[in-house]
């Protein structure tokens, strides 16, 4: 023993056996690393499959389309390339070409394999996403597609004019590439002319930005109505003996554990026009029956429903960010001569921030990605940019715009995070 | 009780009473004057009613009944940050968002000095505490002996007449504990502030301060300055709560002028000096101090009572040695005795006789 240390090098330290100490130390700490390791792999493992795989996905789909390029056989899911011949055509005609004979002869040949497969749904669906009423076009165009005879184009045009519509010719040309940044530029009110320079959509169908600013105004106003509705409260629960608090939590998680529906519908119950609240205002001669007040399927719903909704979620960070502050700092500050006012906001207020920063977050990025509540009470006026992802997700089946605009929704958010970790700085965040 | 009406009083507590439930009383019937430049402490276990005193004085608290007064007026109705007290904290309560300048500047920025004269003083009161170089740290960078200077310097920062101190050492370990003792006396006495502080540790009580004033029960039990609370402990309970004290129980059976005579309850009978025992047959706790207890007869007075005890116990402490005894039926009876050439050393199972002169033995309450 005392011949080895004797002997070893001085700048090696070695175990009691002669191991090098780092090897051993690196042997040791392996097994636990292991150990840790598998412990957190199925909840890694979850979350890759449930959470990373789909947004790649969804974030995949929001740039790639193959409706116009691909069939899948939903019986034997085998894969059939689409519209090649007129691929091959835009391929080696530029942009703006009028189409001739040869383009039309080639959408003929695709017509046929179309019809074959039972694809031309499909493909005007795809077409219809960019330029209305195209569906029906080619779902007739494919029915006469085996019994039309040279010169295509004629027989083209006689079956519907408007195949010779530019629009419609650069819209399957952008189509017939899976890949396209064209359901972002829908998602922003953008769209491309017929000599492919992006341009507005008309007036009458711009959504898209009317709804995301919307979206932010109202999230930003659902924030601030948390904000002050939970301060008061947060601080009440912080201060009030453990023997009230611990009741006054309970009132403010209630709403946590009753469902999401009853609380939306309770609500609906409350202000609409036959509500609780109008029947009592005319009921106390305050309201004339015939002004009954609007509060129901429209922003002031929405507003009213998600800030209560909303609430717990900025009152927990505030309340866990103020209960370990000490009384005795607003006492110091007020011996030093403060008034109560003074010491609250030079004292008290600034030692709240981290917890108003991540109550804020919370609030504000749930409230921009909230669904049920604006869909069942927000009306007309009171829908947000959830429900119209929604309504691409369920109803109109295009997917790649639901997933367009989910992903500028994603990317507005990570923004707003980086701004938030700029100004106040992620390390003061606080959730409890 | 100290005089309330004299005329150079700077704190007054008069009647005061306080309670918090309406059922039972904190404070009861406190009476205490301060003259300018005082060093006092409140002294108590805790529960005492000290800090409810040091509280109401502050402004955090309202009195229920009676007045408090400063510099001959009223304060009960003048909120905390009109009243011009300092205080430190026993947590410090040093803001923990803002320097340490930042902390300082504080109390002169909310009475509006200007920038030069705020930074001069806040100069001045870093120095003071020696402290210069860490105007520009965080609290949190701060070790707690650190924190405890910030804490004062920033109590003393303002020029307070009357600075107010909540057990503002208890978090400390022991040798920083001293050092800044004897730092916040020499600060006081310095400045010519009038201090209140208050503890629960005996020893910083008696060290620090002009006076002390000893809490139990909502009530201060005596008012002194520390030599005669610890010889002269007007009552059991002051007794037991200052220094190390052995009692011994039984009843009067005779008073003659400033002696009397007791028979313990085991039979013998012993003088003592009688304190709060007016008349023959009145049962009394006899308080003795464990160095006034003599061991060697030869420094006894002629005829002095002696007591037998058996020796318990025997601790070599260096410069005492601590014998417990047995005496008149008490295991805990505990004498010290200096280490000197002369002195006896005494082995557990010994029989010995022991004796006090009777003016330190006091007949105090049962």
């Amino acid at each position: 023993m005392s011949d080895a240390t004797a002997n070893a090098k001085p700048e090696m330290l070695t175990t009691a056996d002669g191991k090098p100490l780092k090897v051993a130390l690196n042997r040791a700490q392996a097994r636990a690393r292991r150990k840790a390791f598998l412990l957190v792999l199925p909840l890694l493992a979850f979350i890759l499959i449930t959470f990373i795989a789909p947004i790649g996905q969804m974030l995949h789909q929001s740039v790639y389309n193959e409706g116009f390029t691909m069939h899948e056989d939903i019986g034997s899911g085998e894969r059939t390339p689409i519209m090649t011949n007129i691929k091959a055509w835009f391929d080696e005609n530029p942009a703006g070409t009028e189409p001739g004979e040869d383009a039309f002869a080639a959408l003929h040949q695709d017509f046929l394999l179309l019809r074959e497969l039972r694809a031309p749904g499909q493909v005007g669906t795809r077409v219809n996403y960019e330029r209305g009423g195209s569906r029906s076009m080619f779902t007739k165009t494919a029915r006469r597609a085996e019994r039309m005879e040279p010169p295509y184009k004629e027989a083209f045009l006689e079956i519907d004019e408007e195949w010779t519509d530019p629009e419609l010719w650069r819209v399957m040309r952008d189509a017939s590439s899976a890949y396209t940044f064209n359901f972002y530029l829908a998602a922003l009110d953008r769209t491309k002319n017929v000599d492919g320079e992006i341009v507005q959509v008309d007036e009458n169908r711009q959504i898209y930005v009317k709804l995301f600013t919307r979206t932010l105004f109202l999230s930003v106003l659902i924030t601030f109505l948390t904000f002050l509705l939970g301060y008061p409260i947060a601080h009440l629960l912080a201060t009030l003996p453990l023997r009230y608090s611990n009741l006054l939590m309970i009132f403010v998680l209630l709403p946590f554990w009753t469902s999401l529906l009853v609380r939306t519908t309770s609500w609906m119950v409350l202000l609409q026009s036959q509500g609780v609240v109008n029947d009592a205002l005319v009921g106390a001669g305050l309201l004339d029956d015939e002004n009954r007040l609007q509060m129901m399927y429209n922003q002031i719903g929405t507003v009213v429903a998600m800030t209560h909704i909303l609430l717990p979620f900025m009152v927990l960070p505030l309340y866990s960010v103020m209960r370990p502050i000490n009384p005795s700092y607003v006492r110091a500050a007020r011996s030093l001569g403060a008034t109560s006012w003074t010491a609250f906001r030079r004292i008290y207020f600034p030692q709240t921030v981290p917890g108003i920063g991540a109550g804020a977050l919370l609030v504000f990025i749930l409230s921009v990605g909230y669904y049920i509540t604006p869909a069942l009470v927000g009306g007309a006026d009171g829908q947000l940019i959830s429900n119209l992802i929604a309504f691409h997700m369920q109803n109109s089946l295009n997917w790649s715009m639901a997933a367009a605009l989910a992903a500028l929704l994603l990317a507005g958010i990570l923004i707003l995070y980086w701004l938030y970790d700029r100004l106040i700085g992620i390390d003061n965040l606080k959730l409890g | 009780m100290a005089d309330v009406t004299s005329n150079d009083a700077f704190v007054v507590f008069d009647r005061v009473q306080k309670s918090y439930d309406g059922e039972t009383l904190v404070v009861k019937d406190l009476n205490l004057s301060m003259p300018r430049g005082e060093f006092l402490t409140m002294l108590g276990p805790s529960g005492s009613g000290k800090t409810t005193c040091l509280m109401m004085l502050a402004g955090f608290e309202t009195a229920t009944h009676g007045e408090i007064l400063l510099g001959g007026s009223p304060i009960n109705n003048i909120p905390p940050h009109k009243r011009g007290i300092g205080m430190v904290f026993q947590n410090y309560a040093l803001f923990p968002h803002m320097t340490v300048a930042e902390n300082l500047s504080f109390p002169l920025e909310v009475r509006g000095m200007d920038k030069s004269v705020r930074e001069e003083k806040i100069k001045r009161a870093l120095d003071m505490v020696q402290m210069g170089e860490f105007g520009g740290r965080r609290p949190a960078q701060l070790s707690g002996g650190q924190q405890q200077r910030i804490a004062l310097a920033r109590a003393l920062v303002f020029e307070p007449e009357l600075v107010l101190m909540d057990e503002p050492l208890g978090a400390l370990d022991k040798q920083l504990r001293e050092h800044m003792q004897f730092e916040i006396t020499r600060l006081a006495h310095e400045l010519g502030i009038t201090t209140v502080y208050v503890t629960h540790d005996q020893t910083e009580a008696l060290t620090m301060s002009d006076r002390v004033a000893v809490f139990d029960d909502g009530r201060i039990q005596q008012l002194a300055p520390p030599d005669t609370l610890y010889e002269e402990p007007k009552n059991s309970f002051v007794a037991q709560f200052i220094g190390e004290n052995n009692t011994l129980e039984g009843v009067v059976t005779e008073i003659k002028g400033d002696l009397c005579e007791i028979k313990l309850d085991s039979g013998e009978i012993i003088d003592a000096k009688p304190v709060n025992v007016s008349k023959a047959g009145e049962r009394t706790r006899v308080s003795i101090r464990p160095e006034r207890v003599e061991m060697n007869k030869s420094r006894l007075q002629e005829g002095a009572h002696t007591l037998k005890a058996e020796v318990l116990e025997f601790i070599y402490m260096g410069d005492i040695f601590r014998t417990r005894l047995k005496v008149a039926g008490n295991e805990d009876f505990v004498v010290k005795t200096r280490n000197a050439p002369d002195q006896v050393r005494c082995t557990p199972g010994q029989q010995i006789e022991i004796g006090w002169l009777p003016q330190d033995c006091r007949a105090l309450d049962a």
